[in-house]
């Protein structure tokens, strides 16, 4: 099978999905580039390159440029998936939520409910989520949690290209709004990649390591730190299980109480700061609904509650590492938790 | 004037119907039969019938918190409307959208939006559709003075012409955002210039003048269809009722609404105008009054008897499919 990166996996996804169906079109800021500059159309291809060529093929009444104007492309993709198309529109950084982000939740996400289920809004709103290249405070956030709290809108969080793929298809072929997150540091990681179209269903979580001892849920780039830590800690006979739920909403809730249930121990790894984030939440789940099978505390590891910071020095220590979560499995092993008060 | 009779008629019958709806869901809302708030397009009724009158249940138009003219012109069942203004089942929506948020879209009605400046980059969307699917069907975003004022908007009319699509802004002029007038929160005399800054055509009519409204959408309909891109329309006409029923007013004269009731109806210059012109009787349009007062109230009684939405309605048609 042939090897193929995040980026190529998610341009492959489009061409076979805009092939495929002539009312899927790409909406965003230089998804193409250089319209009306003195130099080459499709200069750009997205600011990471990721839709590149594709104004070839399709021409710019499918690959639409657009102003600086988020709310607008929001909008414009929210107002043609109810009439229409299936609009895949890029944000670029998620960060950039902040201007337009009543045209997806107010609008949107509300379309169908407010309407008593007549409406049908199959938009996919790609963004690029996460810290690690020195972006600082507003190209660096992980907003996955806000559009995991909003009614009506499907977050995706791809962590390999595999994924990417399967995921995206199944976004633009999903008739609801899905935000569909790119951990920004993982577009060039690589997978074999099937060259066919295929799909990969919401809300079923991944084991991309299977183990006894702790089971670690992690979400987008934390995967690949638990994958990190589980094969250190295998080296030590300690067994760690690491799901990637892949969707935040809908979440795999059933995959992630199982695997509490067998082994007693869970650490969850969110990116995003501590409060109302996915670490939160999983935890929350987990007290609720297999607080019988826990043998120590849960661990919680997040970003602290600061913006992300510029300074390297800063920004690595904001981000979530494996020693970290390696430290936290230790604590969760050793903790005399309830079987030593009983 | 190029209206035949019967379009003539069909008019007079929305403005009427908006008209009559208004009055009694202000008095049904005093009386206490409807939850939460609503607001009142009553005197604006030429605006919106001036430039639906032009379109089809294939073309889309966007609306504002204060919609129920909007979907009446656009052609909205006036029962379906009272119950879901009601809450009930049965309502447009169900009785899960209300009365900010009631949409048809088998009528091309993207719905009433209770966010101001919230429709314009949906309606984009709606004319992107269009043009990229070559429908031929064009899109109306209504707004207002305040929505004038919100950056959506700008970004909207802004991308309708970079686009070149078949949209077309109607910004309804009615002298207040909430209750604050316009001379002090819109910082020019001349919103249609605002849309001309953009790039498009932009023209200002008085919206209690139904023919000056109309001939206005021709234009811009006609532009729109032959690729020409958008166009803009200022429709200046004070609503008779508060920012919401049960607002005090006291940001307006005393005598400022019924100096309009008296000069300034909607209603009775069609009146004037088709029966001085000899265009239909003054009997034909009495027969219309009664046929709309007996419609608005067999929609009140409808409304009045109809089911809450049952509670296991509470979690359905969040998602098309959720597993």
């Amino acid at each position: 099978m042939p090897k193929k990166s995040v980026r190529q996996a998610i341009n492959e996804a489009l061409r076979q999905e805009m092939e495929r169906d002539p009312t899927v079109v790409i909406i965003g800021e230089d998804v193409a580039g250089g319209q009306g500059g003195s130099g080459d159309v499709d200069a750009y291809g997205g600011v990471m390159g990721v839709t590149k060529g594709l104004i070839g093929t399709f021409g710019p009444d499918r690959v639409i440029d657009t102003p600086i104007s988020e709310s607008a492309i929001m909008g414009a993709a929210a107002g043609a998936a109810t009439t229409g198309l299936r609009p895949v529109a890029e944000l670029m950084f998620v960060d950039f939520l902040g201007v337009c982000f009543d045209q997806i939740f107010n609008q949107a996400a509300k379309f169908r409910y407010m309407f008593g289920g007549k409406a049908r809004t199959p938009v996919v709103i790609r963004s690029m989520i996460g810290a690690g290249v020195r972006a600082a405070a507003q190209h660096s956030q992980c907003l996955h949690p806000i559009f995991t709290h909003v009614p009506g809108l499907k977050v995706v969080m791809p962590t390999n290209a595999y994924d990417a793929k399967g995921l995206l298809i199944q976004a633009i072929r999903d008739d609801d709004p899905v935000v569909f997150l790119e951990h920004k540091t993982l577009y060039d990681i690589e997978d074999d990649v099937p060259d066919e179209a295929y799909t990969i269903p919401f809300g079923e979580a991944n084991f991309t390591r299977e183990g006894d001892d702790v089971t670690i849920v992690g979400f987008s780039r934390m995967v690949h730190i638990a994958n990190e830590v589980a094969d250190k800690l295998e080296d030590k006979g300690i067994s760690v299980e690491v799901i990637d739920p892949r969707t935040t909403s809908p979440l795999d809730e059933e995959a992630i109480l199982e695997s509490v249930e067998r082994t007693g121990r869970l650490v969850v790894v969110d990116e995003a700061p501590p409060r109302c984030n996915l670490a939160v939440d999983v935890a929350a789940l987990v007290a609720d609904k297999a607080f019988g099978s826990l043998k120590a505390p849960i661990k919680r590891i997040t970003a602290p509650h600061t913006p992300v910071p510029f300074a390297p020095t800063l920004e690595d220590a904001y981000i979530p590492n494996a020693g970290r979560v390696e430290a936290a499995v230790h604590e969760v092993l050793e903790s005399g938790g309830r079987a030593a008060a009983e | 004037m190029q209206l035949t009779r019967e379009e003539l008629l069909e008019a007079y019958r929305r403005m009427k119907r908006i008209r009559e709806f208004e009055e009694r869901v202000n008095v049904e809302f005093s009386n206490g039969n409807i939850p939460g708030f609503v607001h009142l397009y009553a005197g604006q009724e030429a605006s919106g019938v001036g430039i639906c009158m032009h379109l089809t249940d294939d073309d889309y138009i966007g609306s504002t918190h204060r919609g129920h003219g909007h979907c009446i012109a656009k052609g909205c069942d006036v029962e379906g409307m009272m119950l879901e203004i009601f809450g009930k089942a049965g309502g447009l929506c169900g009785g899960k959208g209300g009365s900010m948020h009631i949409a048809d879209l088998d009528k091309g009605m993207l719905g009433a939006n209770a966010i101001v400046g919230g429709n314009p980059p949906l309606v984009v969307g709606a004319a992107l559709s269009a043009k990229v699917n070559k429908t031929g069907r064009v899109a109306v975003s209504f707004t207002g003075d305040g929505g004038s004022n919100q950056g959506t908007t700008f970004e909207a009319l802004n991308m309708a012409v970079v686009l070149n699509l078949p949209a077309i802004f109607v910004i309804e002029n009615n002298g207040y955002g909430e209750g604050t007038g316009v001379d002090y929160a819109v910082g020019t005399k001349d919103i249609a210039g605002r849309a001309a800054g953009f790039g498009m055509p932009a023209t200002t009519v008085d919206g209690t003048d139904f023919f000056a409204v109309y001939d206005a959408m021709r234009e811009a309909v006609d532009r729109a269809k032959a690729g020409n891109g958008p166009s803009a329309i200022v429709t200046e006409a004070m609503r008779y009722f508060g920012h919401f029923v049960g607002d005090p007013e006291i940001y307006r004269a005393k005598d400022e609404v019924s100096k309009l009731r008296d000069e300034k109806d909607p209603l009775a210059i069609f009146r004037n105008r088709v029966t001085e012109a000899g265009l239909l009787e003054a009997s034909q349009l009495d027969q219309l009054d009664r046929e709309v007062l007996a419609e608005v109230e067999k929609a009140v009684e409808a409304a009045s008897a109809a089911p809450f939405p049952s509670v296991d309605q509470l979690e359905t048609d969040v998602y098309v499919t959720y597993p």
